[in-house]
């Protein structure tokens, strides 16, 4: 298992790169996206912003919506920085990458079958950053640098300027490899024999 | 409950007067910031014991890192997590206690308001339907409030923010009384497994047995609101909590869901009795930053704050 230092833009080497249970570390951008602004965008079909979309080429997102302050000249401050559960999203994974070239979503709990499929099918990587802990995410986020479609409070799409941003581990990778997954089948080897023994 | 032996005592009564509601809108505001941002003892205490016990080596550095947000909460005054919840409080009010509860609810309310908006923090809170958030916390019945009445002449308060990581991967269950109590356990086996990495494991699992339907499902959240290290107080439920415990952490989802021997942290149960036809059971995980915060209010006094 490896560890990678990486920066957005990535491409489809540097994904096929990453091996689940790799470890990384990120420095740059990332893009915080959520339930409300994905089912605007692929459920409503209401489309990004124009100056948002050539961002999103090899770029890196994170299911967040921050705990901010808003500051008299319109920018943000940060107040708390952390990672929501990512199952709700798994239906926008193939959009995100497949539209609008993503490569990366950072995450907690895994994605479902659909998503970690896009994944394989379109050259992505899931990352796990520790859920609840948002303390340390918060410390290592240098700048709020842009907000989009911010009538969805907080979930806003959010541009993060991250510096040593981790730890985070490759969970499921462009390759169908899948921690999630196999911590599950060994659970539920050992849920099945437990079951038995109560019988 | 021991309504029974009960004498009513009302040798000390305490009638609030109107600075009363200022105190519990100025402490719940307290409560509901400080809440999230200092864990309390023991938690960390059996977040500490879980990295010493955990063998798998990913596992460890998981709750290393758990630790370490903890302390670096501590030390910049950061909240531990992004998610301030839905705000939970449970009051216990003294029986000698004479007070308006319009007017605490509405204190109550106010102080989880001021919070988020003088922090600021994160409003969670949104209509079920039209989704609109309403930037205060605060909702249609939000906080959630729940009432206890105790001997004596204190209120006290315990706010318990829940993250809705672990609030999302809530069960019930109606199962026959011929399931018994290894379907109890079975149920609540399966439950753990279903929930997998979602609720922030490790978790304190709460488990409610017997009442209704709803009663069943708020004894599951007193459950998991309760302090690490707190066993039942009756034998037969004290015992299932400890199968219990360990059942769930032989079955290797560990933190995070990523592997390894800590899955919970604790398993909590609070139980009440049933229809001769039902076995209900209900889970509520706590997911690893388990947040509460408590204030008691007395006669003439400042609230004390605790864990």
């Amino acid at each position: 298992m490896a560890h990678y230092r990486l920066k957005a833009p990535l491409s489809d080497e540097d994904i096929l790169r990453l091996h689940a249970g790799d470890t990384v570390t990120l420095d740059g951008i990332i893009f915080g996206i959520r339930d409300a602004n994905l089912i605007r965008l692929f459920d409503k079909k209401v489309e990004l912003p124009a100056d948002l979309i050539p961002q999103l080429k090899g770029s890196i997102g994170i299911h967040t919506a921050p705990g901010v302050r808003k500051l008299h000249d319109g920018t943000y401050e940060k107040i708390s920085i952390g990672t929501t559960t990512s199952y709700r999203m798994d239906r926008f994974t193939k959009g995100l990458l497949k539209d609008y070239g993503m490569k990366v979503i950072i995450g907690k709990g895994g994605l479902l079958e659909d998503g970690s499929q896009a994944l394989v099918d379109f050259k992505g990587c899931y990352f796990t950053i520790i859920g609840g802990s948002a303390a340390l995410e918060t410390t290592q986020v240098e700048a709020i640098e842009d907000v989009w479609w911010e009538d969805l409070m907080p979930e806003a799409i959010w541009k993060f300027r991250v510096k040593d941003f981790g730890p985070l581990i490759v969970s499921i990778d462009a390759h169908g490899g899948n921690k999630y997954k196999d911590v599950k089948k060994v659970a539920k080897d050992n849920l099945d024999k437990l079951l038995e023994s109560l019988n | 409950m021991a309504v029974i032996d009960y004498k009513a005592n009302y040798t000390n009564v305490w009638e609030v007067d109107d600075n009363f509601y200022q105190y519990v809108e100025d402490t719940c505001k307290t409560l509901y910031i400080e809440s999230l941002k200092d864990l309390p003892p023991d938690v960390r205490r059996a977040l500490e014991r879980a990295h010493e016990r955990e063998e798998l080596e990913s596992g460890k550095e998981i709750l290393s890192t758990l630790i370490k947000t903890v302390s670096t909460a501590d030390d910049q005054k950061l909240l531990i997590c992004q998610d301030t919840g839905i705000p939970v409080y449970f009051l216990k009010i003294g029986s000698q206690v004479r007070f308006d509860g319009i007017r605490l609810q509405q204190a109550i309310k106010k102080g989880t308001e001021r919070a988020t908006l003088e922090h600021p923090l994160r409003s969670s809170i949104v209509n079920t339907l039209t989704r609109k958030n309403h930037g205060t916390s605060t909702g249609n019945q939000v906080p959630v409030l729940h009432y206890e009445f105790v001997e004596g002449n204190e209120i006290e308060i315990l706010i318990v923010p829940k993250g809705s990581g672990s609030e999302n991967m809530s069960y019930l269950k109606m199962l026959t009384p011929a399931a018994g109590i290894e379907g109890i356990k079975k149920y609540v086996l399966e439950c753990v497994f279903e929930s997998g990495a979602n609720p922030c494991p490790p978790t304190i699992v709460g488990i409610g047995l017997g009442g209704t339907a709803d009663k069943c499902a708020a004894l599951a959240k007193k459950a998991a609101a309760r302090e690490v290290g707190s066993p039942n107080p009756d034998p037969d439920v004290r015992k299932l909590e400890e199968e219990l415990y360990i059942l769930i952490n032989k079955m290797g989802l560990g933190a995070q869901g990523l592997g390894g021997s800590t899955t919970a942290l604790a398993v909590h149960i609070e139980a009440a009795d049933t229809h001769m036809t039902c076995n209900p059971v209900a889970v509520n995980m706590m997911c690893w930053p388990a947040r509460r915060m408590r204030a008691t209010f007395k006669s003439n006094q400042e609230p004390i704050i605790s864990y």
